[in-house]
């Protein structure tokens, strides 16, 4: 199982996810990570504490994308589903 | 309407600086996280799973024009354009950024508004009837007593630091439009032999435990109420339990103890603290009186109006409530129109709400824990006009206590507590139900997302509480509750369901409730006369259904 890193910046409170190079609001550009290898990240985007609730969540990849296992993650990525005008475009919480 | 003293206003100010410097050194780095965030918490800023979220108190629920104004102004600059009002009377803003939270606070404390105690192991802001200074039912205003607990209670040194969250609740007459047996303290006003006093309940709550609040003394004078909280604080505090969060609550307590017990304690350590002064001088009760003064009504106003429009009509015999003063009226503004989020509010809805209230109920709003708005002082002959400028707004819909009058928390949609989403549930259920609702008459649903219950599913005719199975979504229901005089904890009817599937098994409940009711019967009457078995045989089937497992309620 694939994993995903993600927290919500400091400033801003935004979700954010890590794309291989750096911090990204959007999950389209998330990168699948091995656990090992995800948490050396975790730990080393935690010091400075620029970033909240940094986090390795579970992922499956369906259809060519990567997809948070719980809704919980999904939701995050989505933004609320009763608002889809606030919502990232082109993103699916199912 | 109560405003700040240069006390207060400075006690304010001198808060969103000291916040403003917390924020400025936790953007630096000098502060860590685990430091910062009891501080953020204290000045109502969570974090929640899109962004920040800001609660405001709306102090027993009375808002001005002029303050809601500030609340769209906040809603457009700082957020998305929009505001959630909360089954706490409170008000929240779902996306901020830290770096503006000091700016918001300092832009709400132009109004006389702030966060200081929407969260932490405080006493929170203290709730209280929408009708109040109105209703012809109470026997005193019960603000003039909610705002005295809200001063003593602001900054207590002694209850900053609780066993767990504090909530109040006052009330003034046999109607309960506040939960008030739902909260730690729950008072109502009385009179005997002339004297004005409070009959006080402790020991109520929802979550995990939900239980409704005993009576501990059925008469404190109302100028000692203050002595009576600080006694009954004290043994919280002495004996409440701070090693195990589950069971923190002062609902545990007096569970745990027995009402006898507890209620011997608080008498005790009474003796000893109304000797201490505590208690407020009769020309302070007069100065804070004195600011709910009942607005310049006119005498002798028309009580009739030309009701030939079927649509007005309809609106006014299902939102106007009678009012104390002949020619005036009591206005419901619902939030639950359908496809809307319970309890949300738009920027520019807010403003035209701002306009009307100043227009016409002498700028004066109510918040209801039932998450929806009202204007206490309405001529009749306006209702029309009134009711003409609802509807510009989109706010116009007539649904009070009725099926789509749904109380629902923000839930997964928002919260990070959350397990299940509560508002496309509230929706579907809404659509599923309006067809009907008319027949059905008064019946609250009530949904949260999670066990914390801020969706008072326990208190609901129906409750819903969502739940995680396995990472997925579902959904108990629950029969039987209220969170009236009348109350009640609602009890688990079976096995969670699916969305989809509490939407069908909310209507099944329905159906069984037209089949079985009698003459004037609500859902709750029939439930409480006929027991679970109908309604679980109807939603799980004959096999499981023959089964008789209430727990709670009638």
């Amino acid at each position: 199982m694939v994993k995903l890193l993600t927290g919500n910046r400091l400033h801003g409170g935004e979700v954010i996810w890590w794309d291989g190079v750096g911090w990204n609001t959007s999950l389209r550009h998330a990168a699948a990570l091995a656990a090992d290898a995800g948490e050396a990240i975790r730990q080393r985007e935690a010091v400075g504490e620029q970033i909240n609730d940094l986090a390795l969540i579970d992922a499956e990849e369906v259809d060519g994308r990567l997809r948070p296992l719980r809704i919980r993650e999904r939701i995050r990525g989505y933004g609320p589903t009763v608002r889809p005008d606030l919502a990232h475009a082109g993103q699916d919480y199912r | 309407m109560y405003r700040y003293d240069d006390i207060d206003r400075q006690i304010v100010l001198a808060r969103v600086e000291e916040f403003r410097d917390q924020v400025s050194r936790r953007l630096s780095g000098e502060l860590d996280e685990e430091h910062f965030r009891p501080l953020r918490l204290m000045n109502g800023l969570y974090l929640q799973l899109h962004a920040y979220m800001l609660r405001i108190a709306i102090p027993y629920g009375t808002l001005a024009a002029g303050q809601l104004r500030k609340l769209a102004e906040i809603a457009r600059r700082y957020d998305r354009g929009y505001g959630h009002f909360t089954t706490r009377q409170n008000i929240q803003f779902n996306c901020i950024r830290l770096e503006d939270a000091p700016e918001i606070l300092a832009a709400l404390a132009t109004v006389d508004m702030h966060s200081i105690q929407t969260s932490g192991n405080c006493i929170r802001n203290i709730s209280s009837d929408q009708y109040a200074g109105a209703t012809a039912d109470e026997i005193d205003d019960p603000r003039p007593w909610a705002e005295l607990m809200r001063q003593w209670s602001s900054f207590h040194p002694e209850f900053s630091w609780l066993p767990r969250k504090f909530k109040i609740a006052v009330i003034a007459s046999d109607a309960d439009r506040a939960a008030m047996r739902w909260h730690d303290i729950g008072v109502q006003l009385v009179r005997r032999d002339g004297k004005l006093g409070f009959r006080v309940y402790v020991g109520g709550g929802m979550g995990r435990t939900p239980l409704i609040a005993p009576l501990i003394n059925e008469f404190v004078p109302a100028e000692m109420i203050l002595s009576y909280f600080e006694a009954a604080l004290r043994v919280y505090n002495r004996y409440g339990r701070r090693d195990n969060l589950f069971k923190a609550r002062i609902k545990i307590l007096v569970h745990e103890i027995g009402v006898e017990r507890f209620s011997a304690e608080v008498a005790e350590e009474f003796q000893q603290i109304s000797r201490h002064g505590v208690d407020p001088v009769p020309a302070e009760i007069a100065r804070i009186r004195a600011s709910f003064a009942p607005p310049a009504f006119e005498q002798g106003l028309p009580e009739t109006i030309d009701r030939s429009d079927p649509a007005f009509t309809r609106w006014a015999e299902r939102q106007v409530r009678p009012h104390k003063i002949s020619g005036y009226a009591i206005v419901n503004i619902s939030l639950k129109a359908p496809g809307t989020i319970p309890g949300d509010a738009s920027a520019s809805q807010m403003e035209a709400l701002a306009e009307l209230a100043e227009a016409y109920s002498f700028g004066e709003l109510r918040v209801t824990h039932s998450q929806n708005l009202v204007f206490p002082h309405v001529r009749i002959i306006d209702l029309p006009a009134v009711w003409r400028g609802l509807e510009a707004a989109q706010l116009a819909h007539a649904n009070l206590g009725l099926a789509t009058d749904i109380i629902a928390c923000p839930g997964l949609d928002y919260c990070t507590l959350a397990n299940a989403r509560s508002l496309p549930l509230a929706r579907k259920l809404g659509e599923r139900l309006q067809p009907r609702e008319q027949d059905l008459g008064e019946l609250q649903i009530k949904i949260s997302g999670c066990i914390n219950a801020c969706g008072h599913h326990h208190a609901g005719h129906i409750g819903i509480l969502g739940v995680d199975r396995k990472g997925v979504e579902s959904y108990q229901l629950l029969l039987g509750g209220s969170a009236g005089e009348d109350a009640s904890a609602a009890a688990i009817l079976g096995p969670g369901l699916a969305e989809d599937a509490m939407v069908e098994a909310v209507a099944t409940v329905t159906d069984v409730y037209l089949a079985e009711r009698q003459a004037g019967e609500r859902l709750l009457d029939t439930w409480r006369r006929i027991g679970p078995t109908p309604f679980k045989t109807a939603v799980y089937g004959a096999v499981n259904g023959g089964v008789d497992d209430r727990s709670a309620g009638a």
